[in-house]
């Protein structure tokens, strides 16, 4: 043979730390090998909000509660419910945020944990029925919700019509804000991943391959599905009832079609599944449409190339593809080694 | 005092558009026995199943679980009152190690109550009824991902997942189908242990010659309806179950 042939082989990196569920770790290079990744995301973000001007600062924000919002649509998608109407969860935490302090004058502190517990229990109330259709009807029935409580708001005038609700109490400033959008952000990153590794997350896992056998399994489906839309709601109606009081206002814009569309189209480039991958699918999107303001009209085009490039070329996703890097080496084996194995016992060649 | 029956049938129906998928079938099983329900193909046997656990309901006719009506109620509930099923189709969690598809049935409220256990506990337990249904001891096959499985250690599992639930009454649909014959025989002796702890089985199967080394009593259905019960003996010798079987165009499943 004149020329050598290669092959890629991928080698799983030998630590004994990556194997599942053993988490005897023997020494601190291994330690470090998880820490790491997880330690550098957070010492970065951590005193990012000090060193940002006020715009940015605002860029940041909005980047965090599409997070939030990538957060919930992941969580739902992990279950097997895909949601095309995230902004349901956005608006109604966003109102009752609003309705709240508007109505019985009540503080910030205390309208955005009860606008975030009460608008997730209304929100899975409000889907409860649709939990047994699958796939794209769910979808259907999420991406209509919103826009119809935004005719219903528009049509009867109630939450102040089409004027929205304003004067409502601010909060304590930027930079509070983001600290506070960050650990949340953080903290429901870090605790839906652990959750999804104890044996209530399997049950939630499972239900995405295949829910009958979960039934079969003398699991209650519906109400494990209720569950998994109660956690998924926390994050997004938190995420409404928080920008509400940074913009002092709420309207109808809080059902938007963008709060739906955006999270799903970060969670694609990010990678579903990980949570992780939902956050840096947020981090890249929202400063990204931020930097191409500069180009005016092409903004939406040049914008549009980019995922489009994202997504046929990395359709697992960046964090899928980022850890498979960090957790496998590439090598090249040169093929005569294998032929050369599978023809050994072929003596005339 | 005459003993209650773990299952009785009454007059079960079920029509899909217009076909009488499952005809006023009635029976009765009692503790411990060995059942079989066969039939050609499309007969009701899956549908029949189906009705009794819950995955489908009945337009007609009544199901009694240890004299308690259960016409209806939602399949986890029916694992609840102690009857595990298998599918046909196996139908494991294909990104799910093969130990973790056991964790699933282990964490219901049932398995809880009789087998207890915390996190972590559960994977030993998985990875021993692994073992049980004849997993190699010692082989990686448990912690490799469940779709990566060959379709005899998938009605494995199938089997496994029934027994997670520590079942009074297990029905195992079409449990051999796929299996090659050495694995069917390192499967029997399983069967009969199970039948030996007290536990009441009914098994649906084409592959009647190695059903009949399980079971003791059969019901026969055709077109829905019951055509025959009794032992394998008489059921086999019924002029009405071999046209059933070798009648008509279709001889299929007469040849096992």
């Amino acid at each position: 043979m004149a020329k050598m042939a290669y092959r890629k082989e991928r080698v799983d990196r030998g630590i004994k730390a990556r194997t599942d569920d053993i988490f005897a770790l023997s020494s601190f290079r291994e330690i470090l090998y998880l820490v790491l990744p997880r330690l550098l995301v957070i010492l970065f973000l951590l005193p990012l909000p000090l060193f940002l001007g006020t715009y940015w600062q605002k860029v940041m924000l909005i980047t965090l509660v599409i997070a939030l919002l990538a957060l919930s649509w992941d969580l739902l998608a992990s279950v097997g419910l895909v949601s095309l109407g995230q902004a349901l969860f956005f608006g109604v935490g966003g109102y009752l945020a609003g309705f709240l302090s508007t109505r019985w004058g009540w503080y910030p502190l205390f309208t955005i944990p009860a606008a975030t517990l009460a608008g997730a229990v209304f929100c899975t109330l409000l889907l409860y029925p649709a939990l047994r259709l699958r796939g794209i009807y769910f979808g259907l029935i999420t991406f209509a919700l919103p826009l119809l409580f935004m005719r219903v708001i528009e049509a009867t005038k109630i939450l102040g019509g089409t004027e929205g609700l304003s004067s409502l109490p601010p909060l304590p400033g930027t930079t509070i804000e983001l600290y506070i959008l960050l650990v949340v952000a953080l903290g429901c990153v870090f605790g839906f991943r652990r959750m999804f590794d104890t044996d209530y997350g399997l049950v939630l896992k499972a239900l995405r391959d295949n829910d009958r056998s979960v039934e079969a399994g003398g699991i209650n489906v519906q109400w494990y599905k209720a569950q998994a839309v109660f956690l998924a709601a926390l994050p997004a109606t938190f995420a409404g009832a928080f920008l509400t009081h940074h913009y002092q206002f709420v309207g109808m814009p809080a059902f938007a079609l963008d709060y739906s569309i955006l999270p799903l189209t970060s969670v694609v480039l990010g990678g579903a599944g990980s949570f992780a991958g939902a956050v840096l699918g947020a981090c890249i999107l929202v400063p990204l449409s931020e930097v191409l303001r500069a180009f005016g009209t092409l903004r939406v085009v040049i914008y549009s190339v980019v995922l489009v490039i994202f997504v046929v070329g990395l359709p697992e996703g960046i964090f899928h593809y980022l850890q498979r890097k960090y957790h496998q080496f590439e090598r090249l084996v040169p093929m005569e080694e294998v032929s050369n194995g599978a023809r050994a016992g072929f003596k005339g060649y | 005092m005459e003993q209650e029956p773990v299952l009785k049938v009454t007059d079960l129906s079920k029509s899909f558009g217009g076909v009488k998928a499952v005809d006023g079938v009635s029976f009765t099983l009692q503790a411990g026995e060995t059942f079989g329900i066969i039939g050609p193909n499309g007969s009701g046997k899956s549908t029949l199943i189906n009705l009794i656990t819950g995955f489908v309901k009945p337009d007609r006719g009544r199901v009694f679980f240890r004299g308690r009506e259960i016409t209806g109620i939602p399949p986890y509930q029916a694992v609840t009152f102690g009857i595990a099923r298998s599918f046909q189709m196996a139908r494991p969690f294909y990104n799910l190690a093969v130990f973790k598809n056991l964790v699933i049935p282990l964490y219901s409220p049932r398995a809880k109550r009789l087998k207890g256990g915390k996190y972590g506990d559960r994977d030993e337990v998985a990875i021993h009824l692994l073992e049980e249904v004849g997993f190699e001891r010692d082989s990686l096959v448990p912690y490799k991902l469940a779709g990566t499985l060959p379709h005899g250690y998938l009605k494995r599992l199938e089997l496994a997942r029934c027994l997670a639930l520590e079942p009074d009454l297990i029905i195992l649909d079409e449990l051999f189908s796929g299996m090659s014959m050495s694995e069917v025989a390192g499967i029997l002796p399983l069967l009969e242990k199970i039948s030996a702890e007290g536990k009441t089985l009914i098994m649906v199967e084409h592959r009647l010659k190695e059903l009949f080394r399980v079971v003791k009593r059969v019901i026969v259905l055709n077109f829905g309806r019951k055509i025959a019960e009794g032992t394998p003996e008489e059921v086999m010798g019924s002029p009405e179950v071999k046209e059933a079987y070798l009648g008509g165009e279709v001889a299929e499943g007469a040849g096992s």
